[in-house]
């Protein structure tokens, strides 16, 4: 039981930052169909820009941590941001109305490109971080002497991802950038016809999923305290296996899968097998396929014929 | 005309999409050697009774029935390539859908895969280079050949389909249908874009289409001067529903389609999901 | 930033592409920044990191990227007043090395025969042909899938480990030779191929994408982890050698067994091996070259290309989508498979190592760069993507970030490969004659 809690705790971690990438799959996918598999490679570099950005502020003397935090997070969404941005203007918005492989083709070999970017600039090596966020908060002692606890910076995380939702909820519920958002979703001609300016929401919505991305960097970067230019390509692949699990095309889906992502993977290394982990994530991917195309959340597609 | 034999029996038909009623209880005959017109405003639901038919929805309820030489076939309950394969159901696209990369040659041999699958011996065969499959190809490009001559398409027969001249497409697209020797085609607006020198010539070819290889033909149109021209029954649906049924003198004298038509006539640029939501118009 | 729109106008305005190219500078200012200027590397001594500065780098990136984008500005600019049509030159292009793609492929073949006996042919040289010709098959097996079907499949290397696995785990349990197992290794991956597509390939297209992509890593996983069958990170070794008719490369041969080298009255040299196998993946690769070219002249091929072009259309023409795609997967990854077997022989040793997403992209790249369904860019691109970093440590570093550029630009400027020369499967009336 105890044990349980614990893996629960972790599993909520680790399902908050693979949701809030999963949300930049998801609101592109809603938008131009299109699975951007350059989106993990912008989380790698949120992860890149923010150890950055720790170390700078090291040298630049500032030791308050919330401070510190603070600089380091808003940097790393604006630096991140511009990425995402620079991708969809660069490798995808030339390809609109190209033939069906092309946006997909493009986006690895945007995916290739920025992994060996970052390999190159930063060099292959595993990157360590000094913990930053220290000290735990226990929460309960079994009669058995297993101690549940919860980490101040599993707290910050959850925090600070409760926080980003409901700003992002509020921002496509009840701002005009949301309203073009879900009017592009809904028909793209149309939205243009009624004078949404489509391009415009498009660099948005790569800019808002970029800079989500680059918090799960931030996160994944203070939670793990090790980077590599690969770590993209797994979160990827299980961020997507969430965003589809959730429904692709649904906001709330993205971090309803994202979450359950978690807390699979934890309980399953809790339980089962640690290696085999990423094979769970996976097989899950499959299932969902076979069995639930359309996601929890999702709405069905309706072939255009 | 002698004695009419149903090709086609549509019972009860109910296509919804989620709150939208596309098709509501639709019922109706089409006949052997015959050319049924759907006609109605935009939005009545002809292009989803013709997905209904050709399995690319699945309807919400109703019966499809296929009066096939060799057996009856439930439309509702197979899989989408098997009523074209197995029960011979046809179909051209509103927005044509050709392989607009292959030849327009290469395009009528592909409608003709599932036979030239079995003689290749699925593949192996044809990898071998053996006689028998050797001779289905001929035959096959022959059955082209046929087709690219009656749609006046043999000169350019090794054109990429989407380098064609539209009008030459919308033929082309009719051809690679009757190359599937099919016993119902479906023509979902295949005059569509045709000036009127070619709308002419398509009645020409659907009416020999009819006569010849003796099959039915359904075909959804907006232009009135093709389905008043050649058709031999009518059916005109609103909202989903069928409003009249009869021969093209009859429906043309039918009041609720001239209401239909001419009466409410600006609920026809409403788009159904808005005229759904508005309980006067639907009824 | 909506300022960096396409601003091509007739007149050459100096203003805009002026404004375009410092907008575009500062973007590169900002993204190169942090990632290119500040380097991470490991502290001396103590544990940590430290910052590096690299100002250069960014200068010289913004400098390229602001002089970059005048030029471009200038020269849409000038495209915009005149309307140049260059496809049309490059289609004519394509269409001339078709009609000579016959010949050009006959003195290639005939190169690649005559290459070991030539003079600069060294073990070097050798090896290195052997490699570009792996790869090569790899690329027309991976064709089959992208180039005529149109299924991204992103996990082709799982396919080629599963042909290396199943022959070198063959041999070592069962005393398998080459020979006898290149068929299995080809049936088994087939057989993953189907298992893997049957459930994916009913859903929409870039779903098989992602799948694949899972699926190449999760082989991976499972190679480095079920050590007991596979031998784990550390692989196999002492994989046995292909034999020439039965009779080994050995200097000396167990009791009873004639070697190459004593039934041909040679000098024994370890280069009749690296030879031999040369000819055998130049084999292997040809036919499977003709077997993909046979199949494209056939129904399933034609029903392929079909696929590609509208999937659609091919269900209203009762074409089953389902099989016709597993098929093709199914192919492709069966002459993946050959290739893996060939590789575990030629190496001698396997393991996880050889078969990460890294190399299922170079693949893919293979076979976009080379134009999706041209064998004969099949073999350029390989020939390139080889040989480069041969060429010295700094071709083998770029290589994989020019090639994931490249594959972009190729979309974004000629989607359809370079040439966009499609040569019909069929045709009704001869070449060239009147139509």
């Amino acid at each position: 039981m105890e044990y349980f809690v614990q893996q629960l705790i972790n599993g909520l971690t680790l399902g908050a930052i693979y949701g809030l990438i999963a949300i930049g799959y998801t609101m592109v996918y809603g938008i131009i169909g299109m699975i951007n598999f350059a989106h993990g490679e912008i989380y790698m570099i949120g992860a890149f820009v923010s150890i950055i950005g720790f170390l700078v502020m090291g040298l630049a003397g500032i030791t308050w941590v919330p401070l510190a935090l603070l600089i380091v997070l808003v940097c790393t969404m604006v630096v991140t941001a511009l990425y995402g941005w620079t991708v969809e203007r660069l490798a995808y918005r030339p390809l609109r109305g190209s033939f069906r492989l092309a946006p997909l083709i493009s986006a690895i070999g945007m995916s290739i490109f920025l992994q060996n970017y970052v390999q190159l600039t930063q060099g292959a090596r595993v990157k360590p971080l000094q913990p930053i966020v220290t000290g735990v908060l226990p929460l309960f002692t079994s009669p058995g002497g297993f101690t549940v606890q919860i980490s101040y910076l599993q707290i910050f995380i959850i925090l600070l991802t409760v926080v980003l939702m409901a700003v992002f909820t509020y921002m496509i519920a009840a701002t005009p950038l949301g309203r073009s958002q879900r009017a592009c979703q809904q028909d793209l001609g149309m939205a243009a016809l009624v004078g949404v300016d489509v391009d415009r929401t498009i660099s948005l919505t790569f800019v808002t999923g970029a800079a989500l991305a680059a918090v799960a960097g931030f996160m994944v970067t203070l939670y793990y305290g090790v980077i590599d230019f690969y770590i993209g390509f797994l979160a990827g692949i299980k961020a997507f296996t969430a965003a589809v699990l959730g429904g692709i095309g649904s906001l709330p889906g993205a971090m309803l899968g994202g979450l359950l992502i978690g807390l699979i993977e934890a309980f399953f290394s809790g339980y089962f097998s640690v290696e085999y982990k990423d094979v769970a994530v996976f097989i899950m991917l499959v299932l969902v396929l076979i069995f639930l195309p359309t996601g929890l959340l999702g709405r069905p597609e309706v072939e255009k014929v | 005309m002698s004695a009419r034999k149903p090709l086609l029996e549509v019972e009860h038909l109910v296509m919804r999409f989620g709150g939208l009623v596309a098709v509501a209880d639709l019922s109706l005959t089409a006949y052997q050697r015959e050319i049924t017109a759907i006609i109605g405003p935009n939005g009545a639901g002809k292009t989803t009774v013709f997905n209904c038919l050709t399995g690319f929805y699945k309807p919400t309820s109703g019966r499809l029935s296929l009066h096939h030489p060799d057996a009856i076939y439930l439309l509702e309950q197979m899989e989408g390539f098997r009523i074209a394969s197995q029960a011979g159901v046809a179909r051209t696209f509103q927005n044509i859908r050709l392989f607009p990369g292959m030849t327009a040659l290469e395009n009528l041999i592909v409608a003709q895969h599932n036979r030239l699958m079995r003689a290749s011996g699925f593949s192996v065969a044809g990898l071998l280079g053996l006689p028998v499959y050797r001779n289905a190809e001929r035959a096959a490009v022959d059955k082209a050949r046929h087709w690219l001559q009656r749609v006046g398409l043999e000169e350019r027969a090794d054109w990429e389909a989407g380098n064609l001249p539209y009008g030459a497409q919308r033929r082309l697209e009719i051809a690679r249908a009757m190359c599937t020797d099919p016993i119902l085609l479906c023509l979902d607006e295949p005059a569509a874009g045709l000036n009127p020198r070619e709308s002419a010539e398509l009645n020409a070819l659907l009416l020999s289409i009819r006569d010849e290889a003796g099959i039915g033909i359904m075909l959804i149109e907006h232009d009135m001067s093709v389905v008043m021209g050649i058709s031999d029954h009518v059916i005109v649906l609103d909202y989903g529903r069928k409003i009249a049924d009869g021969t093209p003198d009859e429906v043309r004298r039918d009041p609720n389609v001239i209401k239909a038509y001419l009466g409410e006539e600006e609920t026809e640029e409403l788009p159904p999901e808005v005229a759904a939501d508005i309980p006067e118009l639907r009824e | 930033m909506a300022a960096i729109a396409e601003t091509a106008t007739s007149r050459l305005q100096l203003g805009p592409i002026f404004r375009d190219a410092v907008l575009a500078a500062l973007v590169a200012l900002v993204l190169s920044g942090p990632i290119m200027g500040l380097q991470t590397a490991d502290a001396s001594g103590g544990q940590g990191l430290v910052l590096n500065f690299r100002p250069a780098w960014v200068l010289w990136t913004v400098g390229v990227v602001f002089v970059g984008r005048l030029l471009l500005g200038f020269w849409w600019a000038h495209r915009a007043g005149r309307a140049v049509e260059t496809p049309r030159a490059l289609k004519a292009l394509g269409a001339f090395l078709a009609r000579i793609e016959t010949p050009l492929g006959y003195a290639g073949v005939g190169f690649a025969i005559a290459l070991p006996f030539l003079w600069f042919a060294d073990r070097y040289v050798i090896d290195v042909a052997t490699t570009v010709l792996i790869y090569v098959m790899l690329g027309w097996g991976l064709n089959v899938v992208v180039g005529l079907a149109g299924l991204l499949d992103l996990g082709y290397v799982a396919f080629y480990a599963v042909g290396a696995y199943s022959f070198a785990l063959l041999a070592h349990h069962f005393q398998f030779t080459f020979w006898e197992a290149l068929p299995l290794a080809g049936a088994f991956a087939a057989f993953f191929g189907i298992v893997l597509g049957f459930p994916v390939l009913r859903l929409r297209g870039d779903y098989l994408a992602i799948v694949t992509l899972g699926f190449g890593e999760i082989i991976r996983i499972v190679l480095i982890n079920w050590w007991h069958v596979t031998g784990g990170p550390n692989g196999i070794s002492n994989i046995p050698r292909p034999s020439f008719f039965g009779m080994p490369f050995q200097r000396n041969a167990p009791e009873g067994v004639t070697t190459f080298h004593q039934f041909f009255g040679l000098e024994f040299s370890p280069e009749h091996r690296i030879i031999f196998l040369y000819f055998v993946i130049l084999a292997l690769a040809l036919i499977t070259n003709l077997f993909t070219l046979r199949l494209r002249r056939l129904p399933i091929g034609r029903a392929w290309e079909a696929l590609r072009e509208d999937e659609i259309a091919c269900r209203a023409l009762g074409i089953n989508p389902t099989n016709t795609k597993l098929s093709a997967f199914a192919i492709g990854a069966m002459l993946g498979g050959f290739a893996g077997a060939f590789f575990a022989t030629r190496q001698g040793f396997i393991s996880p190592e050889s078969f990460t997403f890294i190399e299922s992209a170079i693949i893919l790249a293979i076979v976009v760069l080379g134009g999706m369904g041209s064998q004969t860019g099949v073999v350029l691109a390989a020939l390139v993507l080889v040989t480069l970093p041969e060429f010295g440590r700094q071709f083998a570093e770029f290589r994989m970030l020019l090639f994931g550029a490249a594959m972009v630009a190729i979309m974004v400027w000629r989607p359809r490969g370079l040439l966009a020369y499609r040569e019909p499967s069929i045709r009704l009336h001869r070449k060239g004659s009147g139509a």
